[in-house]
């Protein structure tokens, strides 16, 4: 009996598979995956997600067309051979694997280092960013401690604030440190998420675009009540930010006036008991 | 030969039952403490805290909040029962010297009727962030109360408990408004555990000592 070419027979199953899983997984699935398009960060993720996913699910088809072909035609049979084909070299199949595998990690290597220097895509990227964006941004200090987030404003008085609101259409440039131990300021839906090391200024950049609620956590073990270390922030129009700010400024004036002047970072000292 | 085995089975079913007991003890944790009710919607929770809990908590030397319960004992506890969409009087005799805060910003009253405190009967928005000793800190709920230390040269203060109220202490009295039923976890915000690095270990990440549940039923 004559063997078929079952590398033909896999190819064309794959690219159908491929044909049709694909435009699925690009055009419907990937864009309804988090984190949205609260911020360009996140969008920016979502559109990553989106290339990546079409990048992988032609691989993905041809694995699961590989696996399943070979489980029903090669699988062992009573009165077939007990042991294969003897397998060896064959450049049909080595090169366009080379190809294809090298053309794949060039593209998503030089695709990654692009998507990247977008303004860091929403990592935090140290107190000297390499990657800024175009234009002023509003800076926000976000300070973690042991168990909870604050705010300051510098640009509105220094005033810090217990939660966070974010004015949309704004490039906001976050200035994440400690007090304490090392923390993480994660606010998936803004497609943020930077280390707050004490004695640091970490920066990391985001631009919202929509009025909508985001939740924040911590990302960073940091002790007994690291899992309540989570708050509920918004996104809301300039002018409704305008009137927020106003208002915590008035709200929090007891506290501004004994609060350290603005820094990048800050190194509080009350030691009176520690070990 | 039997005299040994069965020696060493008991040995090993005494250290069983010890370690059973210790893990089972911190299972349990501390008891909830219910407030007391002194109306139809209104309750009133009294606390105090000690340098140094003493003879009433397992780790003698570590700082501690206490809670009265309602037949009017200090019970040494730090998950307190509250009622629902209720006005809930707190006091806090406070017997602990001043630590800092690290962020001043908590400093300020917040979250409480009025948003202000009276401490020994003055009514105050705000404390000297040097002059903290703790903070009954609900974060949650955006309750934020820092509690003022007792001055140095204050005379008969307490070092180690049960303190009393003879002894040198500050009374921190505020009325919070409580709203749908939860379990809220509370917070101490002033590294004030003496010995531990940073005066950030132990009793600040203890439940019993200075963290604990507010539970609103």
């Amino acid at each position: 009996m004559n063997e078929p070419n079952h590398l033909r027979r896999i190819a064309i199953a794959s690219v159908v598979l491929s044909a049709i899983a694909t435009p699925i997984v690009v055009a419907v699935i990937a864009p309804t995956l988090p984190p949205g398009d609260a911020t360009n960060a996140s969008s920016g993720e979502v559109f990553d997600n989106t290339v990546l996913l079409g990048i992988v699910t032609p691989i993905a088809a041809t694995i699961i067309v590989f696996f399943a072909y070979t489980l029903v035609v090669f699988r062992h049979r009573e009165d077939g051979p007990q042991e294969g084909v003897a397998i060896r070299g064959d450049s049909r199949v080595h090169v366009p694997w080379l190809v294809v595998t090298t053309v794949i990690v060039l593209f998503l290597a030089v695709f990654g280092t692009v998507e990247l220097a977008d303004a860091g895509s929403g990592g935090g990227q140290g107190p000297s960013p390499a990657f800024k964006p175009s234009g002023s941004a509003l800076p926000i200090q976000v300070i973690a401690q042991q168990w909870e987030f604050t705010y300051r404003y510098p640009t509105f008085g220094g005033i810090e604030t217990a939660h966070l609101e974010l004015p949309v259409g704004r490039q906001v440039a976050f200035h994440v440190t400690s007090l304490d131990v090392i923390h993480s300021f994660w606010a998936p839906k803004l497609g943020v998420k930077a280390d707050a090391n004490p004695g640091v200024d970490n920066i990391a950049y985001v631009k919202p675009e929509e009025e909508e609620s985001f939740e924040l956590r911590c990302s960073e073990l940091c002790g007994l009540w690291h899992g309540y270390m989570f708050d509920t922030g918004q996104i809301v129009s300039p002018a409704a930010f305008l009137r927020w700010i106003h208002e915590q400024r008035r709200v929090f004036a007891p506290a501004a006036k004994v609060l350290p002047p603005y820094a990048n970072h800050y190194f509080p000292e009350p030691d009176r008991r520690a070990g | 030969m039997t005299a040994r085995l069965a020696a060493i089975a008991i040995a090993i079913i005494l250290v069983a039952a010890a370690i059973a007991f210790y893990v089972a003890g911190l299972a349990r944790g501390p008891a909830t403490v219910e407030a007391s009710q002194t109306g139809g919607r209104t309750a009133q929770l009294t606390l105090k805290t000690e340098a140094a809990v003493g003879p009433q908590g397992s780790n003698r030397p570590w700082v501690s909040y206490l809670v009265r319960n309602q037949q009017g004992e200090w019970v040494h506890s730090t998950i307190f029962k509250v009622p629902a969409h209720s006005l809930v009087h707190v006091t806090v005799y406070q017997f602990d010297g001043d630590s800092g805060l690290r962020n001043p910003f908590l400093s300020q009253v917040q979250g409480t009727v009025g948003g202000t405190m009276r401490v020994n009967g003055k009514r105050m928005r705000s404390i000297d962030p040097e002059e903290a000793s703790h903070t009954f800190a609900v974060p949650q709920i955006g309750l934020i109360v820092p509690l003022l230390g007792v001055p140095e040269e204050a005379p008969n203060q307490c070092e180690e408990g049960p303190c009393h109220l003879s002894q040198a202490h500050q009374t921190i009295t505020f009325t919070i408004r409580t709203g749908k039923p939860g379990r809220y976890r509370w917070q101490c915000f002033v590294p004030c555990a003496a010995g531990f690095l940073a005066g950030f270990g132990g009793p600040m990440q203890t439940i019993g000592y200075m963290d604990g549940f507010l539970q609103v039923a």
